[in-house]
């Protein structure tokens, strides 16, 4: 063994504090050993394996398939196509209640995009069944593929994002933009994205009669339960899902897709568990992306720099057969105060597999555009784009006027703005260069957020030795789950976190929602508070009942929890460990359960989000283009914050995810195929360390008095903000405005080499 | 055709006879060895998911196929830790919280278990970065891979002075 | 991937006898055959694993100050060799920008030399391309092309050759020794990649059979060593292949440049040397307008195969950019990102 491997101490992990400490994760010694399970890493006794063959049309249909040659192949055991796979007892064309989507699962010939599933290979070995699939030969029947918004089929969207109202108006927009003394004008392009969670999909089926298992990566798991049994024709109690860990998510484990769908199929046809782990390419089609966008943005303002009128307008893409569209409008309703907004959508569609909620759906497209458009409105106005932000700040919702739950931002832009140093930011571009001779420039952006809340429910068991087990099916992706969701239930407990073990990411436990949304932690979070809250009640019950207890009789007075034991709440010295009180009581355990949803007259109420301000550093090479984000600093208010390390690692997270819809990421299309030219890691860019020199993320103290726990959302608003900050630094440095994502070096050669900035 | 290797794992020796000439070093890890630690993000070298060491040094074992590797020795995530003991640097990943999903951890830690005995990045950060660039982190926690990475530098340089006094 | 057969041969000359079937293919480390196999644009029907052949991971000096490298080094052995990046670091330098630390680790000098072009539709098997399947069409042309050639490009192929350590390599004169069944010989690196032309499939000039043993750079091309730089503009800061490259070394002799040496990669399917520019520098100041010449020159023939004419540009400021780097002085310590705008401080010693 190499000197470098020798044993080293243990590592002490700090498990002595509660919510709102910055606790290391409690996965955290599964994942840096090896040894957390994720879905493809099961290997169940007479497994085969499963790989999907897809499409290399965008439209049409599939006229032959080489099955022989796949079946000879040895260790090839079947192979799956429209011909022998079984109906499904859900027709995959009619939508599911509740999120679900159109899916192709070889229930026809048809092909709608590509790398649809258009055939199923099963083998021993995953070798053979990767051969098996590349063998089969397609033939087709091609039709033109509409691959953009020139040849795409423009429709009036009934909704967007999920249900929204695709037109939402305040004000008359013609008599603020006649009241302006400028009218900011902005169109702006955003690619089609792909989640790209280092985890592929992967699924390990298995069947036990009529009940099914799923090893799979599950964002929204008894959900998921209730629309596999739909498919499957069995009550939803018989399918299992189990998903302890998710390797990213992002939104695209949410939803049920195709591919999963075959493997289940296989396995209830061999009768053998099946595997089967998309390849990378594959994760390009049938398994959701952010859409495709073009944005218009008008901007009015008057002779002192405030907004008269806020016009956005987007055209989203979706696919020929179903609809998500990118809300990217929405991004400029909450904001920033004007008298009259308009935010607008139509859709169109494509030759492409339907895209869906992807990390901020539709706020991240939206603020790229919004907050570089703002950019340019301040500079129409020859104000500091902090200053215009400011000026324009919102101080109840536009529009409706309704106040905030909370809203910390101007705390957010102070801060920032301190940490970062922007007082020293020179008004006009292209007046700051580096020792090196780069071209150095600053931008800010807005972050904002809203809190959506899912219902949820849970379990709290307080056991005779003084220990809680909690349990609610959420699922960690990364976020912190296992480790948050234990502060806040260790919390309702009175018990300190170690005392607490956690259960979650199984389908068989109370439903904890939607792992999606940034409205994780508060929703799931609700619900155990709410059963944490029930253990306690009914062992206060039978303490306050119990003449032996020194809590006896103090039912009026009252009790509280703390540290494993409870005491009356006007004496700290009369109190007893839950220990005692159910060895008293001759009982095992005390268990607490809850149903938990937010109030509707909350959000009825109450505007409801989180906000930020980032400042970005960027430098740029003058001759080459090439562009670094150097240094960035967020400030973020989200309410409450459970445990700062990981909301800060969420923050830096999503800030990453705005550099690299900034600068890197974009599904490259070939326009007279539908076919996506770069669908890897080496030509789809995602941001690598060395593209992450410096971040700073900010946790700004918000005191939320309305929301349950106090809690809004974090896992999402790092993107917001980030884009447009990073569009605005690089005008700043270059003069060069972003009009399309991800901003290519071409944009800036072309526009260094013609723009005369002195 | 002789479709037999023999390979150190993690210290155990492995005589291993393949039925298929196709297995790459990941492959015979996750589905024949059931060694799931390193991880399949892209199977193409273009991730760094499935880093392992190979004979001291970091390499994709996605893109290495299993019959080359005759007479060599693998480490893998699971041969890091001794006993309870974890790696310095699997300690400092969880400190620095050097990850979110933790999908990618066992190549990020494997790479810069390799990175460390290179030698190459000293105590600078930009240097760490640049070496860690192979391993792509799509939650985004590369602040905190690095400055774990940093933090077992430092401490490895201290120590080494403190060897040498 | 096809199943294959798998031969180790224990000698050069076995490894040549093997290579006479139908279908033969050399591995070294698999970093690019390996993914060309998964996708299944390589589909060989044996396999001849020569990483086991004995000798041939040696860095050997010769004489009279020029080296000769096995074609089994590894990309990141030789870029550390301490004597070879003080000798050729823009090499080096070049080395430690392409791929990642772990695919340098396993990747040999000769694969370098071997890997084929990224184009998209050569990696699509359901694209059109004469490189992939001669006579198919070329669907890089009117795709999506932006990163493809400018220059020595033809109607049949726009791809360009992916290699950085290649465009040094071209710069410096380096010579590549092969084997094969009709015996030893050596090619001129510049030699090695072709053009397309009408016959794209003819990826290299090497004979069927012929095996690459080492490469060698000359004792003339160690005058450089002062005066020597790799640059290449990436997509991001690191892990991606470069949207143009140049290699560029001086030879000075008080104020005025005796000889130069300029290479470019990522335009063309072979690294170009600019030799038109190369002689204009001869003997001249180093000036400003004298690089900006030389790169109009170096750029005279380039012409866009498609949205790419923004690269003949680039190309042009790269040179400048790569010369007056040069003219600076090689950093005292290879940069802490090697080859990239951000660790260019010119003429200045960088931690270490």
């Amino acid at each position: 063994m190499p000197a470098d491997l020798k044993p080293a101490a243990p590592v002490q992990l700090r498990h002595g504090s509660n919510a709102g400490q910055p606790q290391t994760r409690r996965d955290g010694l599964l994942k840096v050993t090896g040894r957390a399970t994720y879905a493809a890493d099961n290997h169940l006794e007479g497994m085969l394996y499963a790989v999907t063959a897809v499409s290399r049309i965008a439209r049409g249909r599939v006229t032959s398939l080489d099955v022989d040659a796949a079946k000879a192949h040895a260790a090839v055991v079947e192979v799956l196509t429209p011909e022998n796979c079984p109906r499904l007892a859900h027709d995959p064309d009619v939508k599911m209640p509740y999120f679900g989507f159109r899916i192709e699962v070889l229930q026809n010939d048809n092909v709608r995009y590509v790398n649809q599933p258009i055939a199923l290979v099963i083998a021993e070995t995953l070798e053979a069944a990767i051969e098996g699939a590349a063998l089969l030969n397609p033939q087709y029947a091609e039709e033109p593929a509409r691959t953009g918004l020139d040849n795409g089929e423009h429709f009036a969207a009934a909704a967007v994002g999920v249900g929204g109202p695709p037109r939402t108006a305040h004000g008359d927009i013609d008599r603020g933009f006649a009241a302006a003394k400028h009218v900011t004008e902005a169109d702006y392009v955003t690619p089609a994205q792909y989640h790209n969670a280092m985890e592929p999909h992967a699924v390990v089926a298995q069947w036990d009669g009529d009940h099914l298992t799923l090893d799979m990566p599950n964002q929204a798991l008894v959900l998921s339960c209730a629309g596999y049994a739909a498919y499957f024709g069995i009550p939803r109690e018989n399918v299992l899902i189990r998903s302890p860990f998710l390797g990213g998510g992002f939104g695209s484990k949410a939803i049920i897709n195709g591919p999963q769908i075959l493997a289940i199929i296989a396995a209830r046809m061999m009768k053998r568990p099946v595997k089967l782990a998309l390849s990378r390419s594959q994760m390009y089609g049938p398994v959701g992306h952010r859409g495709q966008t073009w944005q218009k943005l008008r901007i009015g303002t008057d002779a002192d720099g405030r907004l008269t009128a806020l016009q956005h307008s987007t055209i989203s893409a979706t696919s020929s057969f179903d609809e998500f569209l990118e809300s990217a409008s929405n991004a400029s309703l909450p904001l920033y105060d004007s008298p009259a907004i308009v935010s607008e959508h139509v859709g169109v569609r494509l030759d492409i597999g339907t895209p869906g909620p992807m990390r901020a759906p539709g706020e991240a497209s939206g603020s790229a555009a919004l907050e570089a458009a703002i950019d340019v409105a301040a500079d129409a106005c020859g104000m500091d784009p902090l200053e215009f932000r400011l000026k324009n700040y919102a101080e109840t919702e536009p529009g409706t006027g309704r106040p905030f739950s909370s809203k910390a931002l101007r705390e957010c832009y102070t801060k920032g703005a301190k940490t970062f140093g922007w007082a020293a930011r020179p008004l006009k571009p292209r007046q700051m260069r580096d020792d090196n001779g780069l071209l150095v420039g600053w931008g800010v952006g807005t972050a904002v957020f809203h809190c959506p809340h899912f219902p949820t429910a849970a379990r709290a068991t307080l056991r005779a030795d003084g220990t809680a087990l909690i349990e609610t099916a959420g699922a960690d992706m990364g976020q912190g789950a296992w480790t948050a969701l234990a502060q806040i239930g260790a919390e309702a407990l009175g018990l300190d976190p170690s005392k607490v073990e956690i259960s979650i990411g199984v389908s068989s436990l109370p439903d904890g929602g939607v792992a999606g949304g940034s409205g994780h932690t508060a929703s799931a979070g609700m619900s155990l508070h709410s059963a944490g809250k029930d253990a306690i009640s009914q062992l206060t019950d039978i303490a306050v009942a119990d003449p032996e207890s020194p809590l006896f009789g103090a039912g009026n007075i009252g009790v509280v929890a703390r540290d494993g034991r409870l005491y009356r709440s006007d004496d700290d010295n009369r109190g007893e460990s839950y220990a005692n009180i159910l060895a008293r009581a001759g009982r095992a355990d005390v268990v607490g359960t809850a149903k938990a949803m937010r109030d509707p007259a909350i959000a009825e109420k109450h505007a409801l989000f989180s906000h930020g301000a980032v400042f970005a550093e960027v430098k740029v090479d003058p001759d080459l283009g090439q562009v670094r984000v150097t240094r960035m600093v967020g400030a973020f208010a989200a309410g409450r914050i459970i445990n700062p390390q990981l909301v800060r690692s969420q923050y830096f997270g999503g800030m990453i995810w705005g550099i690299s819809f900034a600068l890197l990421e974009e599904a490259i299309t070939d326009k007279r195929t539908g076919r996506i030219m770069n669908a890897d890691f080496a030509e789809y860019h995602v941001p690598v360390n060395a593209d992450v020199p410096s971040l700073e993320a900010i946790l700004i103290p918000e005191s939320d008095p309305y929301l349950p726990l106090g809690v809004k959302g974090v896992g999402e608003i790092g993107i917001t903000g980030t884009v447009g900050a990073i569009a605005n630094a690089i005008w700043h440095a270059t003069g060069v405005r972003a009009r399309r994502f991800p901003i290519r070096i071409e944009d800036l050669v072309g526009g260094l080499l013609s723009v005369d900035v002195p | 055709m002789s479709l037999s290797v023999s390979v150190t794992i993690n210290g155990a020796p492995h005589a291993i006879e393949l039925d298929d000439p196709r297995v790459t070093l990941l492959d015979l890890l996750r589905e024949r060895l059931e060694l799931t630690g390193a991880k399949k993000g892209c199977d193409r070298g273009q991730c760094g998911a499935c880093t392992v060491l190979v004979g001291g040094r970091r390499v994709n074992s996605c893109l290495t196929l299993a019959l080359s590797l005759d007479g060599s020795e693998v480490i893998t995530i699971e041969g890091l830790a001794s006993g309870d003991a974890l790696h310095p640097v699997q300690a400092a990943f969880i400190e620095h919280d050097g990850f979110q999903c933790g999908f990618c951890t066992p190549g990020q830690i494997m790479s810069a278990v390799g990175l460390i005995a290179e030698g190459h990045a000293g105590d600078d950060p930009e240097r760490i970065r640049e070496l860690m660039s192979g391993n792509l982190c799509r939650c985004g926690a590369y602040k905190g891979i690095t400055e774990a990475v940093l933090e077992v530098q430092r401490a490895q340089q201290t120590g080494n002075r403190k060897d040498a006094a | 991937m096809n199943r294959f057969d798998y031969i180790q041969p224990k000698s050069v000359n076995e490894a040549i006898a093997a290579a006479s079937a139908p279908g033969s293919t050399y591995l070294a480390a698999g970093t690019n055959l390996l993914d060309l196999m998964k996708i299944g644009v390589s589909t060989p029907a044996r396999i001849i694993d020569i990483t086991r052949l004995p000798g041939l991971d040696e860095i050997n000096w010769l004489p009279d100050g020029g080296v000769r490298i096995g074609a089994l080094v590894r990309n990141s052995d030789l870029a550390y060799d301490v004597r070879f990046s003080r000798t050729f670091p823009s090499v080096a330098e070049a080395l430690l920008s392409g791929a990642s630390a772990q695919l340098r680790n396993a990747a040999t000098v000769s694969g370098n030399l071997m890997q084929r072009t990224r184009c998209a539709y050569f990696q699509d098997l359901a694209s059109a391309c004469n490189r992939r399947k001669p006579g198919s069409g070329c669907d890089a042309r009117g795709g999506e092309n932006r990163l493809h050639a400018v220059l020595g490009w033809s109607e049949h192929c726009i791809a360009t050759h992916p290699s950085d350590f290649c465009v040094p390599l071209v710069a410096l004169d380096a010579v590549v020794e092969v084997e094969g069944p009709h015996g030893a010989r050596d090619i001129a690196l510049e030699a090695l990649h072709a053009l397309p032309g009408a016959t794209p499939e003819r990826e290299t000039t090497l004979q069927p059979g012929e095996l690459i043993l080492a490469v060698r750079l000359p004792a003339q091309a160690t005058v450089y060593a002062g005066h020597t730089r790799y640059l290449k503009l990436r997509e991001r800061t690191s892990y991606a292949f470069g949207v143009v490259s140049a290699a560029a070394a001086l030879e000075m002799s008080g104020g005025t440049i005796r000889t130069a040496r300029i290479a470019l990669g990522g335009i063309a399917a072979k690294p170009w040397r600019a030799r038109a520019a190369e002689a204009m520098l001869e003997n001249v100041k180093p000036t400003p307008e004298a690089f900006a010449k030389a790169a109009e020159l170096a750029l005279v023939d380039a012409r866009p195969s498609g949205d790419n004419a923004f690269k003949i540009a680039l190309a042009r400021n790269i040179v400048v950019r790569t010369l007056t780097l040069a003219h600076d002085g090689t950093p005292k310590d290879m940069p802490a990102l090697p080859a990239s705008p951000f660790a260019a401080t010119p003429g200045t010693s960088h931690a270490g």
